[in-house]
C-alpha cells in the first residue's frame, strides 16, 4: 500500500522553479495559519490586544490629551485610532521575529533547509501569513474605533490608501523581523526586544503630536518612520492632528511609502545574508 | 547509487569556526545498507560533520558524497535523498502529529492527497495512531523523536542521518527508538548514527567510527572495539587500601588484560574475555587471599574505555578521577 516515494526529477520539471518556490511559501503561510486554528487563543490575544487599547487609550487618555488645533473632546479618539492602527502594525514585526527564533532554536529551520523545498519559501511563507493576520488585525481594530465613534472622512480611495500604506509599512518590517529573528539566540532574548520596540512606538506621533513635546525630542519623532505612516493616514482619514510644521510631516504620504521601501532595501538584503550565513 | 557501494564517502573534511578546527581533515565511509556509528565525546565534531554531509553547512575543504551526490555542487540532489534527524526534535509544536507530517510532505513536494496518504502510513509505522490529532507540543520526549523520525523518513530516504537520536530519553523511550531505527534499516535505508554511546553503538551499528577532535581515530566493527577495550571489565572495590596489592595479583591471576588501578576509590579494574567464570574466580581467589571486598562486578566498557585505550586519555564526558594504568606491581604497592 505504500506510496511512491522516490522523488522522481521529471515530475519536478514541468514546474518550473518560480511555481515551487509559490507552491512552497503557501504551504508554509498555511502552517502558521493553522497555528490560529490550533490555538485560538492566539487569535483573541494578538486581535484582543490591539482592542484592549484602543478602548483603553481612548477612554482613559482620552479627555486629557490635547490635539493640536482640536478643541473639542473626542477629538483624541479621531487622532488616536490611526495611532493604534499604526502601533499595532509596527509591533507586528516582534511576532515575525518571535516564530522565526522559535523555529531556528527547534531545529524547524534546519530541518526546512535539509529538505527540497525553495529556502525562500521560509521567509516568505512567514511574510504573507503576517499580512494576512495584519489584516485581519485591522478590521477588527477598524470595527472596534468605528464602534466607538472614529470615522473617516475621507473619500473611499483615500481611506483604502491609508489602510495600503498601514499594510506596507507592516510589509517592510516582516523583513526586519526575519533578520532579527535569525540574530537573537533564543526565543527568551527574543522578548527583550521589547525594550526596544516600545520606545520606537512611543517616540512617534502615535500617541502625542511631535509638535507637543519638547523641541530636541520633536524631530526625533517626526522623522519616526512609525509618525510618517500615522500622519498620512490621519491626513488621508480626515482626521485631526495630521499637519505639523516640519517637511516631514508636510509630506507624510510620500514618506509613508519612502520609508517602507527603505526599510525594506535595509532589512531584505540582511536577512537574507544573515538566512544564507547559517550554513557558514 | 555508488558504484562502490558506498552511502557516504567522505575524504579530508575541514572545517573551522574561529581559531578551532571543529573537523580537521576527517575520513568517513558508510557502507550502503547499514547502520553506521559515530562515536565521540561531547565537541568532538559529530554534528558538524552531519551538517555538512546533509548540506546545512558548507565544507572549507575536503570532498564528501552522499547517496551518490557531491554535497558541494549537488546539494539540491542530495537534500531529495536524504532525511535528518537532528540533536532537538524539530518538529512545530502547535501542529498535531498528523499535520506535522502532512505539512512537511508538501513541502517535499508530494502533494497534497500523497502527502496525507503518506502522513497515515507513518503515523502507523511509528505507532502515533493515537496521538495523531494531538498537538506535538504535548508529546513525550519518545514520541516526539518518532515523529522526527517519521518526519524525516517521508520520502524514505536512502540515506538518514540521525545526531544523538536518544540523548535526553529516558530508558523506554530510548529502547522505542532503537526498535525503530533497526526497523528502518531493514527496510533498506542507510543510516549514520551519532551517538556518544558506546553501547548504542553496540546495539545498533554495524560499524562504527570514533571521531576526536575532529578527526576520525578508529573505525571498526562494535566487536573489534571492544575487543581494543578488551571487552567487559572486572570491577573491584577492596574495602582496605593496604589490600590493592593483593587485589592487583589477583586480578593478574585471572583476568586477561592489564589491571587499571584507581587509588582514590580503591577500585581495580581489567578486561575479562568470559565474563562468568572470570566473576566466580575473581571471588574465590580474593576469598583465598583475604582481601575484605567492598564491591565486585562486571562493567560493560564504555565510551570512556574505548577512548583511554585509543588516545591514553578519558574522552572528558564521565572522565574517572584519579585513574591510573599499572605499570608495574611494586609501584602500587609502594
Ligand atoms: N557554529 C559554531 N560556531 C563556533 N564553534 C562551533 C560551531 N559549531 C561547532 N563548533 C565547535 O566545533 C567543535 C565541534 O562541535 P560539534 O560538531 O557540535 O561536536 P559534537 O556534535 O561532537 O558535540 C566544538 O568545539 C564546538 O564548540
Ligand atoms: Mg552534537
Amino acid at each position: 500500500m505504500s506510496v511512491a516515494l522516490t522523488v522522481d526529477p521529471s515530475r519536478e520539471r514541468p514546474h518550473g522553479r518560480l511555481f515551487w518556490a509559490l507552491a512552497d511559501s503557501g504551504n508554509v503561510t498555511r502552517r502558521y495559519l493553522t497555528h490560529f486554528l490550533r490555538q485560538p487563543v492566539t487569535i483573541a490575544w494578538q486581535l484582543g490586544f490591539p482592542i484592549i487599547s484602543v478602548l483603553l487609550y481612548g477612554f482613559v487618555f482620552g479627555e486629557a490629551m490635547k490635539v493640536p488645533g482640536g478643541g473639542d473632546d473626542g477629538d483624541y479618539k479621531q487622532f488616536l485610532m490611526p495611532g493604534m492602527f499604526v502601533m499595532t502594525m509596527a509591533f507586528g514585526f516582534m511576532n515575525t521575529a518571535m516564530a522565526v527564533v522559535t523555529d531556528a532554536s527547534k531545529g524547524v529551520i534546519d530541518r526546512f533547509r535539509s529538505m527540497p523545498m525553495a529556502p525562500s519559501a521560509v521567509a516568505s511563507g512567514r511574510g504573507v501569513a503576517d499580512l494576512v493576520v495584519a489584516c485581519a488585525e485591522l478590521t477588527i481594530l477598524a470595527a472596534t474605533a468605528l464602534a466607538i465613534g472614529w470615522r473617516s472622512s475621507g473619500g473611499l480611495l483615500d481611506t483604502a490608501l491609508a489602510f495600503a500604506l498601514l499594510l506596507l509599512l507592516r510589509f517592510s518590517l516582516i523583513w526586519v523581523g526575519v533578520y532579527l529573528g535569525l540574530v537573537v539566540p533564543t526565543p527568551e532574548a527574543a522578548g527583550g526586544l521589547y525594550a526596544v520596540a516600545f520606545p520606537l512606538t512611543m517616540i512617534s506621533s502615535v500617541f502625542v503630536a511631535p509638535s507637543l513635546m519638547p523641541d530636541w525630542l520633536a524631530p526625533v519623532a517626526a522623522w519616526n518612520p512609525v509618525s510618517s505612516t500615522g500622519t498620512a493616514a490621519r491626513e488621508l482619514f480626515g482626521n485631526p492632528g495630521a499637519g505639523g510644521g516640519t517637511w516631514v510631516e508636510q509630506h507624510a504620504v510620500l514618506m509613508a511609502v519612502v520609508w517602507p521601501l527603505a526599510i525594506s532595501l535595509v532589512f531584505l538584503p540582511l536577512a537574507v545574508r544573515r538566512f544564507k550565513a547559517l550554513s557558514r | 547509487m555508488n558504484g562502490d557501494g558506498f552511502a557516504v564517502r567522505a575524504e579530508g573534511l575541514r572545517k573551522r569556526y574561529g581559531d578551532k578546527d571543529a573537523l580537521d581533515g576527517f575520513d568517513l565511509r558508510v557502507e550502503q545498507g547499514t547502520v553506521h556509528g559515530l562515536l565521540g565525546p561531547n565537541g568532538a565534531g559529530k554534528t558538524t560533520a552531519v551538517r555538512i554531509l546533509s548540506t546545512l553547512v558548507r565544507l572549507d575543504s575536503g570532498h564528501a558524497e552522499v547517496a551518490g551526490a557531491d554535497v558541494v555542487r549537488e546539494p539540491a540532489l542530495v537534500r531529495a535523498r536524504i532525511g535528518l534527524t537532528g540533536q532537538y526534535a524539530a518538529v512545530d509544536e502547535i501542529l498535531t502529529g498528523r499535520q506535522n507530517l502532512e505539512m512537511f510532505g508538501r513541502l517535499f513536494h508530494l502533494g497534497a492527497r500523497r502527502a496525507a496518504l503518506r502522513a497515515r502510513e507513518l503515523l502507523e509505522q511509528f505507532h502515533l495512531e493515537d496521538a495523531a490529532e494531538k498537538g506535538a507540543g504535548q508529546y513525550s520526549g519518545g514520541m516526539r523523536r518518532r515523529l522526527d523520525l517519521a518526519a524525516s523518513m517521508i520520502l524514505a530516504p536512502g540515506v538518514l542521518f540521525l545526531d544523538e537520536p536518544t540523548t535526553g530519553l529516558d530508558p523506554r523511550s530510548r529502547l522505542e527508538v532503537w526498535d525503530t531505527v533497526r526497523d528502518l534499516v531493514a527496510r533498506g535505508t542507510t543510516v549514520l548514527l551519532t551517538t556518544q554511546y558506546l553501547e548504542e553503538a553496540d546495539r545498533l551499528a554495524s560499524r562504527v567510527t570514533v571521531i576526536d577532535r575532529g578527526r576520525a581515530i578508529a573505525d571498526d566493527t562494535p566487536d573489534g572495539l571492544k575487543n581494543t577495550v578488551g571487552g567487559s571489565h572486572l570491577d573491584v572495590v577492596v574495602r582496605e587500601t593496604a589490600d590493592l596489592p593483593a587485589a592487583v595479583r589477583a586480578v593478574r591471576r585471572v583476568c586477561a588484560g592489564e589491571p587499571l588501578v584507581v587509588d582514590v576509590e580503591r577500585r581495580v579494574q581489567a578486561a575479562v574475555t568470559d565474563r562468568v567464570r572470570a566473576l566466580t574466580d575473581m571471588a574465590r581467589t580474593l576469598q583465598d587471599e583475604g582481601v575484605a571486598v567492598e564491591d565486585i562486578g562486571l562493567r560493560r566498557p564504555s565510551l570512556d574505555d574505548v577512548f583511554l585505550r585509543l588516545t591514553g586519555q578519558t574522552s572528558g564526558t564521565a572522565a574517572a578521577p584519579g585513574t591510573t594504568a599499572v605499570p608495574d606491581e611494586k609501584e602500587v604497592a609502594a
